[in-house]
């Protein structure tokens, strides 16, 4: 029998095509980022210049932190083929509880600013998230009530509960420590933190490519060429040390360096100080949580399971998979993910109140649907949606430098939505 | 009937289910031999499929009993099924077409590295090891099943159901949305399998199919058991007159179906 040499690649369509298929870069993605390119680059030069400053960026990746958390949540949710509304209201009522455990209650026992007050706080948070996305995940799998109506439900009760925790009353200010996970000059991490935690993401890029590599070889799989392999790496370890140069050449305000000065006892020189901030807490906490649930989807079994049902539920139930459990659990993360923004949102507002995450719902949905999350079910990427986040809070915090009226700013960020989705469905049917 | 001697791989006693206060399956009984290949007949409605979603743990019965290997079993799951060793191909393949063939064909049954991830390298491994056999032509290990021709979504569906050294094994309409040199293919693979001692149950519409393939044919009307026969001791004239009209022919074991 004559059977073609198996180990021959399929011809590919165009050489472009093969080009980046042999790099196995995400094409879509590609097109993200040029997308946000372009307009920041639209709104720097709009702006004269302010938008495209360390400043401006720093405070950019901060704004985004919050969305961006919830945002990777979201994208399991709709991969499932469900959604869930209630993310803004979670993160209210979260928020007036952790604000009551810190101001109220633990101070009368711990004292004020105790070590632990933030850790509790914290822990608080998300195993309240947790429990009540938990809730609804069973309302949802295991009474089979449609996720839209049970996480509607969710929006009013859980807004509810939150003006409910005192009545309405705003707390604040929150406890010294805690504040450094909203960012600001509390939660700068400062040069020498940032560039250490920058190399270290270099080496693991380097390793992670390294290994998976090796591990292909070792099973005889075609691989990228050197070359490219290498690109891909300088490429990533690149951006990595962009950022942190950014972070780094944005300096602390003059009154707070000085003040810094003072307390280690540094003698303030005449033309002051330059303390670069640093990447800011809330963003490092947003790339971990990115960075564990791109892992939680695709390199654990939870993920595949996730997907798999949102491709073919019927498959995934024939298949011997517990689909309802999975989809309580998607949930239950989806509610842990409130918690942590409901932390880094209180903390940067340095106030508790009911009204915290007041259509965050929204903007959630929309990353994830501008990263790329298809409302089908069964397709989307956890780094899309926090693109999808950082596009969104590009486009707002572009317009308010442009003085562009509130209500015009809502205008814009809607119909950029709807854009977004038309532009990726013709994508999306031009590749298939 | 042949081979009394021998302990039936399946033996479905007494089957019966209703939705909605139809009797889909009612009152059925079948079984498998070792090596042995049954048909599984009828028209569309005859309740073939929901017999055999039964036995692959999609459906609880509402009454009668399953024996393995001559005992007791409780399949109330489709995990429970493939405990005992009864995998399935649907008629509608069943796959998520997100995930690529490996995926697949390992769903809900993924191969972990030591750290308790996917161990996505030996998955593609096995999967090109069985593709090989099955579909030699077969390239696509990286794109997802949507991507992929009838034939080769089939091909994952077939790989799924025997890499794990299935036993029993249910093909719903296997050749239905095939060509023929795909067709002649999943025949080969029927008897490739049956020498190996795999019991199959074949489940379709065409009787031409199944008395090439089966040793056996059961025929179901209305929910009900028409009768069973040996493919040798009735002719496909006989056994159309069962499916169409219920009729039982001498060289058939009746059963409660037969008018």
């Amino acid at each position: 029998m004559t059977v073609p040499a198996a180990t021959t690649a399929p011809p590919q369509s165009t050489a472009s095509g093969s080009l980046l298929s042999r790099l196995e870069i995400d094409v879509r993605m590609l097109g993200m980022v040029a997308a946000l390119a372009v307009i920041w680059v639209l709104f720097d030069l709009l702006s004269g210049g302010l938008f495209l400053t360390p400043r401006n960026l720093w405070n950019l990746s901060v704004q985004t932190a919050s969305i961006a958390v919830m945002a990777t949540g979201m994208v399991l949710v709709i991969v499932t083929r469900n959604i869930d509304l209630s993310v803004g209201a979670i993160l209210g009522v979260v928020a007036m509880i952790i604000g009551v455990v810190q101001v109220q209650l633990l101070p009368s026992w711990l004292g004020f600013n105790h070590w632990l007050t933030a850790p509790i706080a914290v822990l608080v948070a998300v195993t309240v998230g947790g429990l009540i996305g938990l809730f609804q995940g069973w309302l949802i799998a295991y009474l089979a009530i449609p996720s839209f109506i049970v996480t509607l439900g969710g929006l009013l009760v859980w807004r509810g509960a939150a003006w409910w925790v005192t009545t309405g009353q705003t707390i604040a200010p929150m406890d010294a420590n805690f504040k450094a996970l909203g960012g600001g000059i509390e939660g700068a991490l400062g040069a020498t933190t940032t560039w250490i935690i920058a190399a270290v993401a270099c080496g693991l890029i380097v390793v992670a490519l390294g290994f998976s590599r090796r591990r292909r070889v070792r099973f005889g799989f075609p691989v990228r060429p050197a070359w490219a392999e290498a690109a891909i790496a300088l490429v990533a370890c690149g951006a990595v040390l962009g950022a942190a140069a950014i972070a780094n050449s944005y300096p602390l305000p003059v009154r707070t360096a000085r003040r810094w000065a003072e307390a280690n006892g540094i003698p303030w020189p005449e033309g002051g100080l330059f303390i670069p901030h640093g990447v800011a807490l809330p963003v490092l906490v947003a790339i971990l949580v990115g960075l564990v649930m791109t892992f939680l989807a695709r390199r654990m079994r939870f993920g595949r399971y996730v997907f798999a049902i949102g491709g073919n539920p019927e498959a995934a139930e024939l298949s011997g998979i517990n689909t309802r459990w999975t989809l309580m659990k998607v949930f239950g993360l989806m509610g842990f993910l409130c918690g942590i923004s409901a932390c880094i949102s209180t903390a940067r507002l340095n106030a508790a109140t009911n009204a915290a995450g007041t259509l965050d719902e929204l903007y959630v949905i929309a990353s994830a649907v501008i990263g790329g999350t298809s409302l089908a079910g069964g397709i989307g990427t956890i780094a899309g949606a926090m693109l999808g986040a950082l596009v969104m809070q590009s486009l707002q915090s572009g317009m308010v430098l442009l003085g562009v009226d509130a209500p015009l700013q809502n205008i814009v960020v809607g119909a950029v939505l709807v854009l977004a989705v038309w532009v990726d469905g013709l994508y999306r049917r031009r590749i298939k | 009937m042949q081979g009394n001697g021998t302990t039936p791989l399946v033996e479905m006693r007494n089957i019966s289910i209703a939705f909605g206060g139809i009797k889909a399956v009612d009152g059925v009984s079948v079984d498998l031999r070792p090596g042995e290949v049954v048909g599984l007949l009828g028209h569309n409605g005859a309740g073939k499929s929901t017999l055999i979603k039964i036995l692959s743990g999609a459906y609880k019965p509402d009454a009668g009993e399953i024996y393995v290997n001559g005992e007791r079993a409780d399949i109330d799951t489709p995990r429970d099924a493939k405990g005992y060793g009864i995998e399935t191909i649907y008629q509608t393949l069943a796959l998520a077409d997100n995930i690529d063939a490996a995926g697949n064909i390992f769903l809900g049954r993924e191969v972990l590295t030591t750290y308790g991830t996917l161990d996505d390298a030996t998955m593609e491994a096995e999967t090109r090891k069985v593709m090989a056999r099955l579909n030699p032509h077969f390239r696509r290990f990286k794109e997802p099943v949507k991507a992929l021709s009838g034939g080769q979504r089939q091909s994952v569906a077939i790989a799924r159901a025997i890499y794990f050294n299935a036993r029993v094994l249910i093909m719903d309409e296997p050749t239905a949305a095939l060509g023929p040199a795909e067709t002649q293919q999943v025949a080969d693979l029927v008897l490739q399998l049956k020498k190996e001692g795999i019991g199959i149950f074949l489940i379709s519409h065409d009787i031409h199919d199944v008395f090439g393939l089966a040793d056996r044919v059961s025929v179901m009307k209305n929910g009900k058991l028409v009768g069973s026969a040996n493919v040798q001791d009735v002719t496909q004239d006989e056994v159309l007159g069962m499916i169409i009209l219920g009729k039982c022919p001498p060289g058939a074991v009746p059963g409660p179906g037969a008018s």
